[in-house]
């Protein structure tokens, strides 16, 4: 039986996290919890680090200060074999898909499988045929990764990453770069994933308009920290300035059209002086 | 002066840096071994991509190498009147230096490259990344297959390279020049020693396997995920690769013929 404590408990916990790339901090004190059996999307401007926090989740990073539970368990502190075990209960749905580009679509989403089961050859089809079934590509299994389009590939990622029957499945910005049916396609296929297998789902986005009406909680991050987080009306309902301004996609506000620097007067006047010279 | 001091530092530090990165990737490849034995069917595939898919520019050099050493001798040994020693010539200089080391080149430039291209590319699309969020450690699934197949394939391919070329020798020298064919075959045998010759250009092959394997599959585990990142990795591959094949070479000619 289902242990009321956990089943309450965020499935993932986020403290004062810190990160740095060189000598650019992506994130500076961030703070979050993702709560269990709901769809999560965290949102932010290009470049604010929302798929590097994908892979701090994953444990392909290290934090530079900070730490992060999942299910209870502290990431980076994890043995090698544990942090794969854990991973086992975990799906990652990357931008590209990242298919294996020497398997077709079937042997890709059967990778997971027999990788980590003994499952015998007809129970293995059965399987991957009805994770296929389930994102609507059952007839496209004997193609090849490299003739799918990339809201094909998409879907077959989709179906892989639901292969073990995770708890947690990330997504990495599913949206970008789709025509609107596939784009449809793919936000009712994460919304029905979620019901169907009552997993929690974290996407990193900044397609506002789907990820709102598909999300049940939404964190914006900006400049490394947490600007404001919530279910998605009340998030549009209190909108500070920024949070305002990204929601309804304003060129200009408080992160200025302008990148940062000399005024424009001072700068055609300063070019004008070194003209003199 | 102060500056050109900093970048000579920086360039040590670098190179450095990169060795060390190398030598820990060797590592954790040599202790993911166990996956060879327990799964040998990856490692096949593998021995066909690097070895099998090798084979034709193998053969067709072992066999020009072979006939142009033929030309070579025969016009120098024909002055001495030792024309029926040309097998033994042809024998000695493939089993013991061209065998190893053009196959080594020619391997570098053929499987180390597309080794190299392959990771990077699978780097580049975030496959190795895909794979090890499906908690399937690389280094056993991809890395240390493909590096036992470069290693088990080289002396295979070295083997055949020599004996085409004895082949490509026998073309010229019996078929062309006229040498008798029981003296070119007799000679071959009377000079070559297992243990000196054959076994020492077997040894040689297998180090020029594990480099050559090493630092294609490093290479393409360390590419920038970029079109020019995998487009240098490849470069760097041929060249680093050749240019260990030929120091190694000398290193270990020395060490097994110099005190003799």
């Amino acid at each position: 039986m289902a242990d009321p404590a956990v089943e309450d408990s965020p499935h993932i916990v986020i403290e004062n996290l810190c990160f740095r790339r060189g000598r650019k901090m992506i994130f500076d004190d961030l703070s979050m919890r993702i709560p269990r059996g709901q769809v999560t999307t965290v949102m932010g401007p290009s470049g604010s680090g929302k798929t590097t926090l994908l892979r701090l989740v994953g444990g392909q990073l290290r934090p530079d200060k900070g730490r992060i539970w999942v299910d209870g368990q502290e990431v980076a502190r994890l043995s090698t074999r544990r942090l794969y075990a854990l991973r086992k209960r975990m799906g990652m749905l990357f931008q590209s898909g990242a298919l294996l580009t020497d398997l077709s679509v079937f042997e890709n989403v059967a990778f997971p499988l027999r990788e980590h089961t003994d499952l015998p050859e007809d129970v293995l089809h059965a399987l991957v045929l009805l994770k296929l079934e389930a994102v609507g590509l059952r007839a496209a299994r004997d193609l090849d990764p490299a003739t799918l389009s990339g809201g094909m590939a998409r879907r077959v990622a989709l179906a892989r990453a639901i292969a073990l029957d995770p708890d947690l499945i990330l997504y990495d910005e599913p949206f970008t770069g789709l025509d609107p049916i596939t784009m449809g396609q793919i936000v009712s296929l994460i919304r029905r994933t979620n019901q169907s297998l009552g997993l929690t789902s974290v996407l990193v986005s900044h397609d506002v308009t789907e990820a709102m009406a598909i999300s049940d909680q939404v964190v914006l991050i900006a400049d490394g920290r947490v600007v404001d987080a919530g279910p998605p009306d009340e998030l549009e309902a209190r909108a500070s300035d920024w949070s305002a301004q990204f929601l309804q996609g304003r060129p200009d506000g408080p992160v200025p059209f302008h990148y940062p620097g000399a005024s424009y007067r001072d700068d055609l006047l300063g070019q004008g002086e070194r003209r003199d010279d | 002066m102060t500056d050109s001091i900093a970048a000579l530092g920086r360039t040590t530090i670098n190179a450095l840096t990169v060795f060390g990165r190398a030598f820990i990737f060797l590592i954790r490849m040599l202790a993911s071994l166990d996956i060879v034995f327990r799964r040998f069917g990856l490692t096949l595939v593998q021995v066909y991509s690097v070895g099998v898919r090798s084979l034709l520019i193998i053969v067709v050099s072992g066999l020009f190498v072979g006939m142009v050493l033929a030309y070579q001798g025969y016009i120098t040994l024909v002055n001495f009147g030792a024309a029926e020693a040309l097998g033994g010539v042809v024998a000695l200089s493939l089993v013991r230096e061209l065998g190893p080391v053009v196959t080594a080149l020619l391997f570098a430039g053929r499987a180390g490259s597309a080794l190299t291209a392959e990771l990077g590319l699978m780097k580049t699309t975030e496959q190795l990344s895909a794979m090890e969020m499906m908690a399937v450690n690389p280094y056993r699934r991809i890395f240390a297959p493909r590096f036992v197949a470069g290693f088990l394939s080289m002396p295979l391919l070295a083997a055949i390279f020599s004996a085409v070329g004895v082949m490509g020798g026998y073309l010229v020298g019996v078929g062309l020049l006229g040498v008798d064919s029981g003296a070119y075959f007799s000679q071959m045998q009377s000079v070559t020693d297992w243990n000196e010759d054959v076994l020492s250009g077997v040894i040689k092959s297998i180090v020029f396997g594990f480099v050559v394997t090493w630092i294609a599959v490093f290479q393409g585990f360390n590419a920038q995920p970029t079109s020019e990142g995998i487009s240098r990795a490849t470069t760097q591959t041929v060249v680093v690769s050749s240019l260990a094949v030929l120091g190694l070479d000398f290193i270990l000619t020395g060490l097994m013929f110099g005190a003799g």
